[in-house]
């Protein structure tokens, strides 16, 4: 079952039509929700005003004076209100204020622009610069939302006996997820027995996060909130977060009309108001002996964290332990803030931090290598981590790593010495088209950061079924990674039954218990391990109670179980997260194991730019990781193709451009992300090594794709157009214009 | 205000008729009137795809139809694909080759592959990028589903 | 979707003559919809002041391709689809097979006219550039009768028109090109399918013994409205192919254009751009 390329389960459901999405629910006598918004970017509430032409009496209003609990969305930290009160600082031009709801979208939609707010506005600041130079202090005393110090032996100590000492600084922008079906909620809140029930069912990734939020929100106990996992139009960490306030917003409708509350987001809005990648600002120091080993690395890395902390401490953490890369470094500092900023909070995408960090590390190393005059395979082979070295954080590297053989495999693929020799001649011809090649070597820490996992604690189990089949019982959702397949396939595995007798449970908080958050690359290798233990426990319960004799057929299992389901009314058994006894991690000095495994990867691009329009198109990339054993190959393979789109959109064309901290060009339109007519065909070459951590052997693999592309496309433009300052991504046509011409006016 | 229309389609093969206001989306009067929620929303801008639909033989984006202009017309959206439960080619190949990831383009996609495939049954790879570039995709980076267009011609072929 | 519904109205008039009557008895109250690829994006957008609609796409005086004596005659209700895959329109106008390759994709192909895309007077549509090479000509109907418009002389400035508000376009001819011709249209959008144009050039030039006896070129997303590259011309017409002026001609097309910072682009990519695929097109000219 491991290893094989099974079908996707829901993917008959999924090309008929008939998977069920959030606002796909026919919900009868349904209000349709609203959200009216700040438009300014800081500033106090002084009123709300309902104007004329409305018929005011047939909406259900909502205001931050009516909740219920506690008005702050709980996440990370507790500082992002529901709705923002009278009196109250508005923090952010999409800050929600009122909720309103009506039969009728389209008057809904209409009384939203009748609302009008009253707002003593304050000046605000809307950059990383601005934050760090206190323009305004808008957060704690510093306008720090996280710091994170990571010091491994003394850099300062370095600086002067190196041979080299090489600075630089990189930047990278937001980016949006643009998961194709936008947020949305639909709530029903009920009073029974004297008591509220509040169920939501919607697009999110994390059930349980936003059942806590809810449980805050509404001031209730654990049992009285359900929350259920509707097919899900794609997330990328867009839907991790996010769900938890809308979600809020949709119960609240619902708890105050007393009837069913449908909260879409159209795209406009979705783009305007929800999380984006973080914007970067990363300011590297290396120091390198005459034969080019690294001595000393020093970073000071900086992400803009909006207004409020929300998930930005987390991103923060774990773009700090991938800033420093996979090179062995006997002095590391590692400096990490997260500012706050007059912005709509960014939040979780898929590479949470490490995509920044890894971009100004891997750009950085080509840099270094063009200053030290050597080849940048040669400088890196000359420093990659090895096994019995220690990164930043002091954890050890327990694995034979290969990061040379690695990076051959992935420069023999694309055939990056015979192409760079090639191109170096084309390149000197007359036409406009110039191609370059470049790569970059990168890995992705698996799971939760830390101690992420031993708090999380998480459980998972297997039921079995009256029919005698299996179902799983986890809160991950599927979101088109393919976890229903995944899970199935390590079930079936560990009790040695054909893939379709078994099938994952509806993801629904009444029914399934906390697997945790489906983030951090995490469900298959944490998840699918729990399960692995909970179907093992399952079988030998089966068993032991005499419902099943080993050895058995596919047939014979499923007569025990019904047989089982039959006697006993429910046959469960549940997995719950152990901490392996090697990790050891510490929180407050950012010393230890920061995660169980790393995914290991190199990606190699080729470009053609075209010095008339500065448009860069990918001609080749190739991809080759080593992820541990690949549960799926299809449905990885899958994965790693479109985090790479998703990168080389980064890299070349996505661009959030902003006014006041707003998006303005918020919509499909002018958000530029990859067509079909965009990208190559992307190569993928998995180096299987089994990682006893993950379920058979397999490590994470969601969100590895989305850290190489970016710095491997800006050193292949180093190839094809000589060392210009590319130093930013996205690297448009526009923005790599301005660089050329920085160079031919000297 | 204007006067609510009793709209007549041949829709999936089956005489659809609904009362609906004249301006009103083709696509919410496929999705709300006549439940058939397979046609998503994605943008509402007749960028994404994700709503595309046959109009009398032709893809269109449903969100930028009227209902008026469907008048009389054949509509055939992605529940009018397969045949008595059993999948088209197209539909199958995705299947197989993981052609839908999160599923939201699916729809639309499949609309646009069919058209494709009709009007050209042994495209090229250029022919198949251009054919959907009008369908967005956020989860594949369309290499799986160009190998499942390529697979649902060859079988097209073969028979 | 922000567009009010219940506001808005849409009627099917059963003729021209009758969409014509109610154009002219109502000036401004009726808005022409055809292939509804922008005003329904405006009106989705909750953007869209016009409330009442024009339903023509069933109006068959307005629709086909048709050869009429030295000119191919586009009714207003072609299709980028019926442009893209006409015989003649290869044969004739290869750049008008381009522009409509290039607007938006297929399902908006299938949809949009070009009509529609002439009065929706988008600086950046596809279409204009390439009709401005060809020197087309419109054709008004209204109530009143029936007149011609050079088509460069046909946009007064960002959205305006030489349009009476009870005046339609009813089509679009074009002059088959004679003699030994050279056509070329460039777009640079914002990606490579699926766009909108930051920069659009069209031409077309007719070569007689070796010099550009007659050309013109029509630029996208560089002003107001689609333009005519005057200045470039200028500097190129009657110059020999084997010594083409290009810097000079690069020099004068700035002249030409009055772009603007928008979210697409900025106002200097846009000018550098424009110059250098004129640049292209004039390498291209020299080795035809």
């Amino acid at each position: 079952m491991i290893g094989a390329s099974s079908h996707r389960k829901e993917g008959r459901a999924k090309v008929m039509g008939t998977a069920i999405y959030t606002d796909d629910k026919f919900v009868p006598d349904a209000l349709h929700g609203v959200t009216v918004r700040s438009q300014v970017p800081r500033g106090i509430l002084k009123g709300i005003h309902f104007g004329g032409g409305i018929p005011w009496a047939e909406f259900t209003i909502v205001t931050a004076a009516d909740i219920p609990g506690k008005n702050l969305v709980a996440s990370v930290m507790h500082d992002q209100p529901f709705l923002v009160g009278i009196g109250e600082e508005i923090t952010h031009m999409e800050q929600p204020v009122v909720l309103l709801a009506h039969s009728n979208r389209h008057l809904a939609e209409r009384a939203r622009l009748a609302v009008a707010l009253e707002v003593e506005e304050l000046p605000a600041i809307l950059d990383i610069q601005a934050s760090l130079d206190l323009e305004q202090v808008i957060y704690g005393t510093h306008n720090l939302l996280k710091e994170i110090r990571i010091q491994k032996g003394d850099p300062s100590k370095v600086w002067d006996r190196a041979a080299h000492v090489i600075e630089g600084e990189y930047f990278t922008g937001a980016q949006e997820q643009m998961y194709l079906e936008t947020n949305a909620m639909v709530a029903v809140v009920e009073e029974k027995d004297a008591q509220t029930w509040v169920t939501v069912w919607g697009s999110l990734q994390c059930p349980y996060y936003v059942h806590g939020a809810l449980k805050q929100l509404f001031g209730l106990p654990e049992d009285r909130v359900r929350v259920v996992a509707m097919e899900m139009g794609g997330a990328f960490g867009g839907k991790e977060d996010y769900p938890s306030v809308n979600g809020g917003h949709a119960a609240l409708l619902a708890w105050k009309s007393g009837k069913p509350v449908k909260l879409i987001y159209d795209r406009e809005e979705d783009l305007a108001c929800t999380t984006k990648r973080h914007p970067s600002r990363s300011r590297l120091k290396t120091a390198f002996d005459a034969e080019g080993h690294l001595l000393a690395l020093e970073t000071d890395f900086v992400i803009d964290g909006g207004a409020y902390a929300t998930m930005s401490p987390v991103v923060l953490s774990r773009g700090a332990i991938h800033a420093a890369g996979l090179y062995r470094c006997p002095h590391v500092k590692v400096h990490a803030r997260a500012v706050a900023t007059n912005t709509p909070p960014p939040g979780a995408f898929r590479g949470f931090g490490a995509p920044q960090s890894l971009f100004a590390m891997e750009r950085h190393m080509d840099i270094c290598a063009r200053k030290l005059g050597l080849d940048p395979v040669e400088l890196r082979r000359k420093n990659f981590l090895r096994l019995g070295d220690t990164m930043a954080t002091g954890q050890v590297i327990r694995e034979d790593l290969d990061l040379g053989g690695l990076m051959d495999r992935a420069l023999a693929e694309i055939g990056y010495h015979d192409k760079r020799a090639a191109f170096a001649i084309t390149n000197q011809g007359e036409g406009p088209i110039k191609r370059g090649v470049g790569f970059s070597v990168f890995m992705h820490g698996c799971g939760f950061t830390g101690s992420g996992e031993s708090y999380l604690a998480s459980v998972a189990g297997v039921e079995g079924l009256a029919d005698g089949t299996v179902s799983i019982l986890a809160a991950s959702t599927e979101m088109g990674q393919g976890k229903n397949t995944v899970f199935s396939q390590i079930v079936a595995e560990a009790l040695k039954l054909p893939y379709e007798l078994v099938d994952v449970a509806e993801v629904d908080t009444d029914r399934v218990p906390n697997s945790g958050p489906t983030v951090a690359s995490r469900s298959t290798m944490m998840v699918g391990r729990i399960l692995e233990d909970a179907a093992i426990g399952f079988k030998q319960s089966l068993v032991q109670q005499g419902f099943l004799q080993e050895p058995y057929t596919p047939e014979s299992f499923q007569v025990a179980v019904a047989k089982a389901v039959a006697t006993l009314g429910s046959v469960k058994c549940y997995g719950q997260y152990h901490r392996p006894p090697n990790i050891v991690w510490n929180d407050s000095t950012y010393q230890g194991d920061a995660y169980p495994t790393f995914s290991w990867a190199c990606y190699a691009a080729e470009v053609a730019v075209d010095l008339d329009t500065y448009e860069v198109k990918v001609e080749d990339f190739v991809t080759v990781q080593e992820v541990g054993r690949v549960v799926n190959p299809r449905l990885a393979a899958g994965q790693v193709e479109g985090g790479v789109a998703q990168g080389i959109g980064w890299g070349l064309w996505e661009e959030v451009t902003t006014k006041q901290g707003r998006m303005i060009n918020n919509q499909m339109t002018n958000y530029i992300i990859p067509t079909s007519a965009d990208l190559p065909r992307i190569q993928v070459v998995f180096l299987e090594n089994a990682h006893p951590a993950g379920p058979g052997g397999a490590k994470g693999i969601g969100e590895l794709p989305m850290d190489g592309p970016a710095p491997a496309l800006l050193n292949a433009l180093e190839g094809a157009l000589g060392p210009l300052r590319l130093d930013e991504v996205p690297m448009t046509p526009e923005r790599l214009l301005q660089r050329c011409e920085e160079v031919s006016h000297g | 205000m204007a006067d609510r229309i009793n709209l007549v389609m041949k829709l999936n093969g089956e005489e659809r008729s609904v009362n609906v206001h004249p301006f009103a989306r083709l696509l919410d009067v496929l999705r709300e009137d006549l439940r058939l929620t397979g046609t998503k929303e994605g943008c509402g801008e007749g960028e994404c795809g994700a709503c595309t639909i046959f109009l009398n033989g032709q893809v269109v984006n449903s969100c930028l139809v009227p209902a008026v202009q469907a008048q009389g017309a054949e509509v055939i959206t992605v529940e009018g694909l397969a045949r008595g439960g059993e999948l088209s080619p197209i539909q199958a190949a995705f299947v197989a080759h993981n052609g839908a990831q999160c599923g939201f383009c699916t729809p639309g996609m499949l609309v646009a592959a069919t058209d494709l495939l009709n009007r050209c049954p042994n495209p090229t790879e250029d022919e198949i990028r251009d054919g959907l570039a009008g369908n967005l995709c956020r989860c594949t980076g369309y290499s799986k589903i160009l190998d499942a267009v390529q697979t649902a011609a060859a079988d097209g072929a073969s028979r | 979707m922000r567009g009010y519904l219940s506001d808005c109205d849409i009627r099917v008039p059963g003729s021209l003559t009758e969409a014509l009557a109610m154009l002219s008895g109502e000036p401004g109250v009726w808005t022409p919809f055809a292939g509804g690829t922008d005003l329904m994006v405006v009106y989705n957008a909750g953007r869209l002041k016009a409330t009442r609609f024009l339903d023509l796409s069933g109006l068959a005086e307005l629709r086909g391709i048709q050869e009429e004596g030295a000119c191919l005659a586009f009714g207003s209700l072609a299709t980028f689809s019926d442009i893209r895959d006409h015989r003649a329109v290869h044969q004739h106008f290869p750049n008008l097979v381009k522009s409509a390759r290039a607007t938006g994709a297929l399902a908006i192909q299938n949809r949009g006219t070009l009509g529609g895309n002439i009065v929706n007077a988008s600086p950046a549509a596809d279409t204009p550039p390439s009709l401005l090479a060809y020197g087309a000509e419109l054709e008004l109907v209204s109530s009143r009768g029936r007149r011609r418009v050079a088509y460069d002389h046909f946009h007064l400035g960002y959205k305006q028109m030489d349009l009476a508000a009870d005046e339609l376009v009813a089509r679009i001819l074009v002059p088959k090109p004679e003699g030994r011709s050279f056509h070329y249209f460039r777009k640079v959008g914002t990606r490579q399918a699926q766009a909108i144009a930051k920069v659009c050039l069209a031409a077309h030039v007719r070569i007689v013994d070796g010099n550009l006896a007659e050309l013109r070129i029509g630029l996208g997303s560089v002003a107001p409205a689609p333009v005519r590259a005057r200045n470039a011309e200028a500097a190129l017409l009657g110059k020999s192919l084997t010594d083409l002026p290009v810097l000079a001609a690069r020099a004068a097309l700035l002249a030409d254009m009055s772009p603007i910072d928008d979210i697409r682009a900025s106002a200097h990519y846009r000018s550098v751009v424009t110059q250098n695929v004129l640049g292209h097109m004039l390498r291209e000219l020299a080795n035809v």
